[in-house]
């Protein structure tokens, strides 16, 4: 099966030097590309054509480019990860554009989330908000054999599906009020629907709404936003759990 | 030689781990504050290693290039990972997942480091379910096993095809809970660029802060390096796109020794290759063949009408499937170890029955456990990993047969590391996929994160007191020192060397020559013609990189281009240590395939009497051959007999 090939394409693409730079959106064409490749190779390819011509090659974040570090994070054409349903950009293909159309990306917008440059944002607050609680406080060693406490399937597999979150942020970008819910919602649900985790249960879901307020992260309005972007799936049934935790946490204070 | 001293404890096998952390020095509380330690790298080797060491109270310094550890190589992984709990009651144990190690590695790798591997391994598990990881369970609420090739046991746990990932932030949360404590200073965007040795130890390192773009020294009394495989030297391969061999390249040119860089391990099961655009290759799971089974058509000419598209996969009957791995290997099937279940792929596509349109790809179809045990059962057991594999190929493996050919995914080789994962510098180490310790010539599927979590968690942590424990007087590092002062220099210099060249050709076009050559001459199968061949290309590639390539943007400030360079840099080095590695070594084992050492029926032959030694490479200068030696290995209690998985 042959791919088809995009002849021409012209790419709207948002261009910052650095964090203190203003910024503006600049439109470069493309040729050539064929619908079996990735989005980031498109970008890839452009850029290749950026330095031949001179110019500074777009910035973008990525890694892994399947889907699961995290770390590609571009808003394409006005959606986080762009027109495909629950993918992350890297796994966008280039199917899915139409020849002769004008592709407009740009970084998250939120202001938590500064931009460094171009598409490449600063997500460290995501990091804050993980460090001030997101985990259990166990030690390597001394720890009871893997099956002395059995857990029960559902249960395991409901943190399994919180526990698929990949900390991309696009919840966060796509959230008009750039709440990170879906993201603390998704870890406190993963840690809470262990036995393991039950025993910081209250203090962790405490601990980390805190420091997300403090971060500037807005509140949550129930747009589902976040769900419907979030490329792993993770529901806001999540946030429901959060909100109960978070409750009986202050309700115990 | 003393320097190759592998420092592997005497005694009976099952003791030696035990009886060597009775004889190792133990640092006391009070100094341990005392004491710095470096860990470049928070994969699952580094994550593990810093947050274990900070909670037994060192200050660590943890760095990573991408912006948050959560985001390294190893969340990528997706079977599982194998230990020895014997769950299942089929007779699993250490010493079975011991010897299924040496035996998959092809012998050629150490019995004490593999024993005390199998040894941890059921701490690793204990561990991660402590820390919150969700591995699959069974309805009773007991966790459930696969699995995996290379073995006749079930023995892998794993949460659903993303094991890599829930394990590493199950690190990543222990990491994160001691940067919060203030016992580790994370630095995230920092690449490292140089290691300083001070009175010959590691004392340091230099790094590039990515968004900066500034130069920066730090120091401590150990330096751990934690930086993962370099299996990108082939452009196109299934690690992420930054992942790189520079960190160990520089140790390597400070002085420690290099082994084995010739065994990379090519994965049979990922999405091939198609057209020239294409930026990285993705793996479907090995753990895939417990349910797919392996075929081409039986018939040259059936194989053609599917590369033209003609027919598909459905409208070859069942007697017309030449399920190969089943009829060559009757007793391991389509779960042989990898080396041989790619190597058997590329001898059905070469020899014309190839089925996508280039005639590179096989077809491992889940019809048929579709049908045994329900689209359900398929569903939940791979269900992500169907979803990445529409994602990318527009085709429904529910439906059809998914294409799958080889592609480079892990290195056995690294810097060679004694028994206390030390290298040939004294205070620098190296663990996870960066060492060359554990797997020999071929790795076995879900034993890579087994080996990152012992070396992190539950050897690195006894080990590094023994070297620590005689540096309790030395003072903090100072990083004014004339060595630092040198290392930031070349440094500097480099990267002014890389902007000045002022080229025609952007890195990528140097990089894809590189990585084709290492496909065609040091990639599935060598000869010593290819390889000569490999050394000289090679080097012609690196001589015009360093005229032609260009570089643009500012060296201060976040430039993607200019890291890329650096790493393809190093590439060069490595993938020509990697041909002349291949050259010396004229066997066939594990993953290192000569086409000068082959059965008659076409299998890979080793050669015990002359090649059963790691080779350790020692730099000896830019533009100077670098020196060989070996370190025998001693097999005393397995007996090394031809592999055979008929
Ligand atoms: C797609 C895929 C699937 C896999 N599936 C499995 C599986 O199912 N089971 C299994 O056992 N194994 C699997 N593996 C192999 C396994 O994932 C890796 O071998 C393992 O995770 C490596 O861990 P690591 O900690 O050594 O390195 P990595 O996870 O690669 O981490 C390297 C770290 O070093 C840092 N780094 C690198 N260079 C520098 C530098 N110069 N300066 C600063 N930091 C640097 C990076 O930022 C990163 O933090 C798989 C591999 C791939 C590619
Ligand atoms: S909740 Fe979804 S969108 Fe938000 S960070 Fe996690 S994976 Fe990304
Ligand atoms: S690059 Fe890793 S998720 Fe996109």
């Amino acid at each position: 099966m042959a791919d088809k090939i995009l002849k021409k394409l012209n790419i709207k693409v948002w261009r910052q030097n650095n964090a203190a730079d203003k910024g503006r959106f600049e439109t470069y064409t493309i040729d050539n590309i064929s619908g079996g490749s990735s989005f980031l190779e498109m970008l890839d390819i452009l850029n290749n054509k950026l330095i031949l011509e001179d110019k500074d090659p777009i910035a973008f974040d990525h890694d892994c480019r399947e889907g699961i570090c995290g770390t590609c994070s571009l808003f394409i054409n006005g959606r986080a990860h762009g027109p495909d349903e629950d993918i992350t950009t890297c796994q966008l293909h280039m199917r899915k554009f139409k020849e002769g159309e004008t592709i407009t990306i740009e970084p998250w917008r939120a202001a938590s989330f500064p931009v460094i440059k171009d598409l490449v944002v600063d997500r460290t607050a995501f990091e804050k908000i993980l460090q001030a609680g997101g985990f259990i406080s166990v030690r390597t060693g001394g720890v009871p054999d893997a099956n002395s406490i059995p857990i029960p399937y559902e249960d395991v597999e409901e943190s399994m599906d919180a526990a698929s979150c990949i900390g991309c942020g696009a919840c966060v970008a796509a959230c008009k009020n750039s709440s990170a819910m879906l993201f603390v919602a998704a870890k406190v649900s993963h840690l809470g629907k262990l036995p393991q985790g039950r025993v910081e249960a209250k203090q962790r879901a405490r601990s980390m709404v805190s420091k997300m307020d403090e971060l500037g992260f807005g509140g949550c309005t129930n747009t589902r936003a976040c769900e419907v972007e979030c490329p792993k799936n993770i529901s806001i049934t999540h946030i429901a759990r959060l909100n109960r935790e978070y409750l009986t946490a202050r309700l115990s204070e | 030689m003393s320097i190759l001293d592998s420092k592997i404890p005497q005694g009976p096998l099952a003791e030696k781990w035990s009886r060597h952390k009775t004889a190792i020095k133990v640092v006391s509380p009070a100094n341990k504050r005392k004491l710095e330690i470096i860990v470049v790298g928070t994969g699952l080797g580094g994550a593990s290693a810093a947050a274990s060491l900070a909670e037994l109270g060192y200050n660590v310094k943890a760095f990573c290039y991408q912006d948050s550890p959560r985001r390294a190589h190893s969340i990528a992984a997706q079977g599982g990972i194998n230990a020895a709990k014997n769950y299942q009651n089929d007779n699993d144990s250490v010493y079975r997942l011991f010897i299924d190690t040496i035996k998959g590695g092809d012998y050629r790798s150490r019995e004490g480091n593999v024993y005390r591997l199998a040894e941890v391994s059921n701490n690793i598990i204990d561990q991660c379910v402590a820390q919150g990881v969700p591995f699959g369970r069974e309805y009773g609420g007991l966790l459930a096993n696969r699995s995996f090739g290379g073995a006749l046991v079930s023995r892998t746990f794993y949460a659903r095809g993303q094991t890599g990932q829930q394990l590493l932030l199950g690190a990543y949360h222990a990491l994160n809970r001691q940067i919060a404590a203030g016992s580790i200073e994370m630095y995230t965007r920092h690449e490292m660029l140089d290691v300083v040795i001070i009175d010959g130890k590691a004392r340091g390192i230099i790094t590039r802060d990515l968004v900066s773009g500034k130069i920066k020294r730090f120091g401590a009394h150990a330096v751990v390096v934690a930086s993962g495989g370099y299996g990108n030297v082939f452009f196109l391969s299934t690690n992420a796109m930054g992942s790189n061999g520079s960190a160990a390249w520089q140790c390597y040119k400070k002085g420690a020794w290099f082994s084995n860089p010739c065994f990379v391990q090519i994965h049979p099961t990922c999405i091939p290759v198609h057209g020239d655009q294409q930026s990285k290759l993705t793996l479907m799971s090995e753990s895939l063949r417990n349910d797919g089974r392996v075929w081409v058509p039986k018939d040259k000419a059936v194989a053609e009408k599917l590369r033209k598209g003609e027919i598909g996969p459905g409208d070859i009957s069942e007697e017309e499937r030449d399920f190969y791995l089943e009829r060559r290997y009757p007793s391991y099937g389509n779960l042989v170890p990898r080396d041989v279940a790619s190597r058997a792929a590329k001898e059905r596509c070469d020899a014309g029955y190839g089925v996508n349109a280039e005639g590179k790809a096989v077809y491992l179809d889940f019809k048929y456990s579709i049908e045994r045990l329900g689209k359900n059962v398929i569903e939940a057991r791979y269900g992500n990993l169907f979803q990445m594999y529409e994602k990318i190929t527009d085709v429904d493996p529910y439906k059809e047969p998914m294409m799958i050919y080889p592609a480079i995914h892990y290195s056995m080789g690294g810097t060679w590391v004694d028994y206390n994962l030390m290298t040939t510098i004294p205070g620098l180490y190296s663990i996870g996929e960066a060492n060359f310790s554990d797997h020999g010539a071929n790795r076995l599927g879900a034993s890579a994160l087994m080996q990152g979590l012992a070396d992190g968690y539950f050897v690195l942590p006894y080990t590094i007191g023994d070297y620590l424990a005689s540096e309790i007087m030395v003072p903090k590092t100072d990083t004014k020192a004339p060595e630092f002062e040198a290392a930031e220099k070349a440094v500097t210099q480099r990267i002014e060397k890389l902007f000045n060249i002022k080229g025609t050709k952007p890195v990528d076009y140097f990089y894809k020559k590189l990585g084709q050559i290492m496909w065609d001459y040091v990639g599935m199968s060598r000869n010593a013609e290819g390889l000569t061949k490999a050394i000289k290309l090679i080097k012609e590639v690196r001589e015009e990189f360093w005229k032609d390539v260009k570089i643009t943007g500012e060296p201060n400030n976040l430039n993607p281009e200019l890291e890329k360079a650096g790493r393809v840099a190093d590439f060069f080095d490595i993938g020509e240590l990697m041909a002349r590695d291949a050259l010396d070594r004229n066997e066939s084992c594990g993953g290192h395939f000569r086409d000068e050492s082959v059965t008659d029926d076409g299998e890979a032959k080793r050669d015990d009497e002359n090649f059963t030694y790691v080779s350790c490479w020692e730099w000896k200068g830019e533009g100077l051959e670098p020196a060989l030696h070996k370190e025998e290995l001693v097999f005393e209690n397995v007996k090394l007999t031809q592999r055979s998985y008929k």
